[in-house]
């Protein structure tokens, strides 16, 4: 029930288009049913030449024709009023169509755009951990089925009622006993019809999986592809597939059977009911209980009410699939979004930070500090490097600067104020960060690289050429007009790197942050850019973790954090003299070896 | 490098329908009794309406019921066929459609297996996908449904027509006149309708990428306060959406009005002229009304065989697209007598394998992609059996080449390479594959079990060997230390570990197959400190008495190689150990001392 208003709320303006396709879909069936009608009124009065009298209606409708005689000779008359009336239900459907898609396509297009907005604006705790595969299956088959519901099933449900309802009401008035008859099957039809789909939905859902798993050792074969051939494993993995393959096979085909079923058994029901109908007909009439024109309206509305009685059972089996997917969604909608406070400053940002105390743990794992009793200061223009393991709180230090986490115990000031007081979007216009895994847009490498503010190409050109990108880009035959990922060029993870770094130094940000954005990158290639940022960037401060000693030894601070809290802290030439964890990862990657080589090459040559 | 792909407009193309519907030879039997049954259908479909001319003409008017017992049970033998030919009917084209879909699919498969990596370099996976998934399950359909639906439609137009024209063919005329009218209606809007959502579904498509984008890239939007913009850009995707999705449906609801006006001309016609005859004493109540009943039927079949049409039409480009793929030659394969001697991919004549010793040599080896550009050129190179030779180079300097070569993913374009002695075209593709250890960058995973994958390497391995394997590579710790150990799910690609825990993984792989070459293409550049320790340690275990090649940036991973070659250009430049190399104060040296600016190192040497 909850989930029916939610749907109701969906609406909102719609509400007014939507009663207007029902009325027109009323509209329709009653004048579809007007025809068997006429037909029976040309087959009784006018050919038969039953009297007219007692029949207010057909009295009028002859009187206004010219009447009986008139009519025999005239029968075009009847043949007209059959076009007329199929060509206003006509309109009538035609607006049925019209309305109900205008309002359903307007709803879906409303709860799209405000899903999307939505979910850009949570938090970035939320993005963190979120199952993205499942939101994408939410946002849209999830809205497909909530559309469908709308401009289908619920019109189709509405025609389905108004056919039987009317129908009903114009047998009875016929004659009641012939109405039971011909209604005497249909609740089982339609009982049928709801249990079967009901019952049967497993194993569409078993098909559906199955065809996934297909998917998915497709996919993986050709993502691995040079692992398939260099272990010559082709023929296991045709196996794989096979398996899985059939496996599709066999349960999709018992989709189909069960589908055979259904059909075979309600067609049966069908045609047993109309046999019923004729029989009766047959019936009736020789007691003289009915006439001719009656029983030919019965079997003409019996063949019309079944199908959309099977329909019906077969949509209200639906029925529940588009209350979950409104659930669904609503789970996502009723998520929190990013807090903006009312009072919030947008100072001019120079580039000096002091963190002051800093704890931190993640709003879903209290029990784990992340950051303890993080204290140091940057002046403006200094280049602070951060190294430590994974875990140990590096990247959540350098996510805190941009408020993608907002800090609880303890401070961070920027140019003397306090974080917490600066508007969010003002800050991350001010502070630039490149992420690990950084995201590129599916759009041109000229887009991408300007998609923070349009830029002109020379800028663009340049902030690749300090990427180390630009010579990469150029190659591509289209330049940077390429377009990236699934319909253009797949870019490796280097690739991906530089041109998000290109396309957050473009921004001239007083603050830079690297969050280990240079490990896909050969070392040649690292010592390029960070000298080229060099030049260039002076009095920009700039936060760089890398698992890189070579990356990050000339840096004016080296802050060593483990389990959250900073280990050691100073220059390169002062923390290699001290056993500790940096020397520690110094002598790991061999710099040490190589020193010694230099030394040797030194010695040898004097 | 966009694929821009028209699909629809095309003009049906017999060939490639007829090389399609060969694939039904293969259940010839299955298609007859598929055509027999839709006939059938067909007839007793149009039988049905006779009943009810039958029960006015033989029962109502002359008032008897003589004969009614065998009617009834005529009506229920009507009935049985009726539904167990509709059983028939979906059991017999399911089967087809999934046969087919089964049997283009493997062909398919079959096929990507055989490709060489010169057509993955050129396709994208995505193209690869849709051809495997989507466009192959389309064909299917089209291929069986539409069997169906072209049958039943012609033979049950067929059928009406000749019951008409045998009872009175003055009154069948009439209600044919109409036909050709419906015919060309039907046509030419089931066309616009197809392709309306055919649009429908392209930007549909596009939207599902646009909250794929949304979603993951949620993170990168916040650092870049790209929120607005981003929505900006949905909306007009979701207003796309909303226009073409109404203006679809405006199709659809015009479609019916105007059929159905249409078939009321001929209801029209027959009631006054029908309605003459009954007058006249030529038609009877029960002609009248079974020409009514067939007016109102024949739009069906007319409409179903219009739309089958057009999705033939549409579905054009998918059979082109998925032949396309059928029908290319691999660029690396083996020759007739080859595989005579070594089997091929699916049934490998193992006994007949020469053991691999493991001395590589090339001679005058030139490779290009295309003329111009030569990659390598008279290139030559004499390796040893259980030789470690390390290349180090720039990108695009060729060393990527050599590796491919030597795997034999592509071939010298002149020259040749030898194995033993014996240029390695003389042996089968396979053979050399099953004896190459290969680790590469991004370690492909496959779903399945840690188990599991590490038999990648040697299927039929035995626990003991999966063990000795981890820890030679040093993965058993991590593994033992994971819920289920050897049996944890390694979730799709691999998802579920770390990108070191990968690499470990892939090294394992790799080692448990004990091959005679060790190939190690950029294996150590994208992982942690940690997990190249471990792989550092387990080197000098896996590379003994083997012959490897390996591409590293880092030195650490090439200290320790028998030979370093350094290559620029498709050349060697530069040839030694890592000592002799770093006395020659070449590039090598400089490649390395850029890592550290000499003055720092010496300054902290002091």
């Amino acid at each position: 029930m909850k989930n029916l208003k939610l749907l109701w709320n969906y609406m909102n303006e719609n509400k007014i288009k939507y009663l207007l396709s029902i009325i027109s879909t009323a509209l329709a069936v009653a004048l579809a049913l007007t025809v068997p009608l006429i037909l029976q009124v040309v087959i009784d009065y006018i050919l038969v030449g039953k009297e007219v009298q007692g029949n207010i209606f057909v009295e009028k409708l002859f009187g206004f024709l010219g009447g009986t005689t008139y009519l025999i000779d005239n029968l075009w008359l009847t043949g007209l009023l059959v076009i007329v009336i199929t060509a206003v239900q006509g309109i009538f459907l035609y607006y049925k169509g019209k309305l109900s898609a205008e309002a359903s396509e307007d709803v879906a297009k409303n709860l799209r755009e405000r899903l999307y907005n939505h979910i850009q604006h949570l938090t970035y705790a939320y993005h963190k951990n979120a199952d993205t595969g499942d939101l994408i299956q939410r946002s849209t088959s999830d809205i497909e089925t909530i559309r469908r519901f709308l401009s289908v099933q619920m019109v189709e449900v509405g025609r389905a009622v108004f056919m039987v309802g009317i129908s009903l009401y114009v047998m009875i008035n016929l004659n009641v006993k012939m109405t039971l008859i011909a209604m005497a099957t249909t609740p089982v039809l339609f009982v049928f019809s709801y249990m079967y789909f009901k019952v049967v939905q497993k194993s569409f859902k078993i098909s559906d999986e199955s065809e996934a798993e297909l998917s998915t050792v497709i996919q993986e074969n050709l993502n691995g592809v040079r692992v398939v051939k260099a272990f010559g494993r082709e023929k296991f993995e045709i196996e794989k597939f096979r398996e899985k393959n059939n496996q599709y096979k066999v349960k999709t085909y018992k989709v189909i059977m069960n589908l055979a079923y259904y059909w075979s058994i309600s067609d049966l029901l069908t045609i047993v009911q109309i046999a019923l109908v004729v029989v009766a007909s047959i019936y009736y009439a020789n007691q003289g209980l009915i006439t001719l024109g009656t029983a030919v309206v019965f079997i003409n509305y019996i063949f019309r009410i079944i199908w959309p009685i099977k329909q019906l059972g077969r949509i209200l089996a639906d029925l529940g699939k588009a209350l979950v997917s409104t659930e669904r969604i609503q789970e996502i909608l009723d998520e929190e979004r990013e807090v903006e406070k009312p009072v919030e400053i947008k100072p001019e940002i120079h580039g000096e930070i002091e963190f002051k105390n800093v704890s931190f743990e993640y709003p879903d794992d209290k029990n784990h500090k992340v950051l303890e009793n993080v204290s140091f200061k940057v002046k403006k223009g200094e280049t602070i490097a951060i190294v430590g393991k994974t875990g140990s709180g590096k990247s959540s230090l350098v996510h805190l600067l941009p408020r993608l986490y907002d800090v609880e115990k303890g401070e961070i000031l920027i140019d003397g104020h306090n974080i917490n007081t600066i508007q969010k979007k003002w800050l991350r216009k001010n502070v630039g960060i490149v992420l690990q895994e950084p995201f590129l847009y599916s759009t041109t490498i000229q887009e991408n690289i300007s998609f923070q503010n349009e830029s002109n190409i020379k800028d663009v050109h340049d902030a690749a050429r300090i990427a180390s990108v630009h010579h990469v880009v150029e190659e591509f035959d289209q330049g940077y007009d390429t377009v990236i990922g699934e319909k253009g060029v797949t870019l490796s993870g280097g690739q991906k790197q530089r041109i998000a770094i290109a396309r957050t130094i473009i921004n001239n940000y007083p603050i830079l942050i690297f969050d280990d954005s240079l490990s896909a990158v050969d070392t040649e290639t690292d010592i390029a850019i960070r000298k080229a940022l060099g030049e260039r960037k002076k009095d920009v401060t700039t936060f760089i973790i890398s698992h890189r000693i070579s990356s990050i030894y000339d840096a004016d601070k080296i802050i060593v954090m483990e389990k959250g809290k900073i280990k050691e802290m100073g220059k390169h030439e002062d923390l290699i003299q001290k056993e500790g964890i940096y020397k520690r990862i110094y002598d790991i990657q061999n710099v040490k070896e190589f020193e010694v080589e230099v030394e040797r090459r030194e010695s040898d040559g004097n | 490098m966009e694929i821009k792909e028209k699909d629809y407009d095309k003009k049906l193309d017999l060939k490639t329908w007829k090389r399609l519907f060969k694939y039904l030879f293969r259940y010839k039997y299955t298609t007859i009794g598929l055509i027999i049954f839709m006939i059938s259908l067909a007839l007793a479909d149009a039988v049905l309406p006779q009943m009810t001319r039958i029960a006015i003409d033989d029962f109502i008017i002359p008032n008897t019921t003589e004969g009614l017992d065998v009617f009834i049970l005529k009506f229920v033998g009507l009935a049985v066929w009726f539904s167990s030919n509709v059983f028939a009917f979906i059991a017999i084209a399911g089967r087809i459609e999934m046969e087919l879909t089964y049997d283009i699919r493997e062909e398919a498969f079959d096929k990507l297996q055989k490709l060489s990596l010169s057509y993955y370099d050129k396709t994208q996976n995505g193209w690869i996908m849709a051809r495997m998934t989507s466009d192959i399950r389309r064909l299917g359909e089209v291929i069986s449904w539409g069997i169906v639906d072209v049958v039943w439609g012609t033979t049950m137009m067929l059928i009406i027509s000749i019951f008409m024209l045998v009872s009175n063919w003055r009154l069948a005329l009439y209600t044919l006149a109409v036909i050709p009218i419906l015919i060309i209606v039907s046509i030419y809007f089931q066309r616009i309708i197809l392709k309306a959502y055919r649009i429908v579904r392209k930007i549909n498509s596009k939207i599902t990428g646009s909250f794929s984008e949304g979603i993951s890239g949620a993170k990168t939007t916040k650092t870049l306060v790209a929120e607005e913009k981003n929505l900006n850009n949905f909306k007009e995707l979701t207003g796309d959406m909303k226009t073409h999705s109404i203006r679809a449906a405006v199709f659809s609801a015009m479609f019916l009005p105007i059929v159905l006006s249409l078939s009321s001309i001929g209801i029209a016609l027959i009631l006054w002229k029908g309605g003459e005859g009954v007058v006249a004493g030529s038609v009877t109540y029960g002609v009248l009304v079974l020409f009514i009943s067939y007016a109102t039927q024949f739009f069906e079949p007319v409409r179903e065989v219009a739309r089958v049409l057009a999705q033939f039409q549409q579905a054009q480009a998918s059979a082109e697209r998925v032949l396309s793929l059928i029908d290319i030659d691999p660029d690396v394969k083996d020759g007739k007598e080859i595989l005579d001697i070594y089997g091929d991919i699916l049934e490998p004549k193992k006994e007949n394998w020469e053991p691999i010793e493991g001395n590589i040599s090339f001679e005058d080896v030139t490779f290009y992609y295309n003329e111009k550009e030569r990659i390598l050129e008279n290139f030559n190179l004499e390796v040893k059996k259980g030789q470690t030779i390390a290349l180090v180079g720039e990108t695009g300097s060729g060393k990527s080449t050599i590796v491919n070569l030597i795997c034999r993913f592509y071939e010298p374009v002149d020259g040749k390479i030898k194995i033993d002695g014996i240029d390695y075209k003389k042996r089968s593709i396979n053979w050399l594959h099953e004896n190459i250890g290969y680790v590469l960058q991004s370690p492909h995973l496959f779903s399945g079990t840690i188990k599991e994958n590490l038999m990648y390497g040697k299927l039929d391995a035995t626990d003991e060997e999966v063990v000795e394997a981890a820890k030679i590579v040093n993965a058993h710790d991590f593994i033992m230390e994971l819920p289920n150990k050897y049996e944890t799910q390694v979730g799709e690609g691999g998802g579920k570990l770390s990108t070191g825990e990968k690499q470990l993984i892939s090294f394992g792989r790799a080692i448990i197959r004990n091959p005679s070459i060790f190939v190690l293409d950029e294996a150590t550049s994208s992982i942690d400190t940690e997990t190249e320790r471990k792989i550092q340690s387990a080197l000098e275990r896996i590379l003994k008495d083997r012959t490897s090649f390996i591409i590293a940036h880092r030195l650490s991973t090439i200290v320790n190689a028998d030979r370093i070659l350094v290559i620029s250009k498709g050349k060697i430049i530069e040839e030694g150990n890592h000592n002799q190399l770093i006395r020659k104060k070449g590039y090598y040296y400089n490649l390395y001392s850029n890592q550290f600016k000499k003055e720092n190192l010496e300054k902290s040497i002091i």
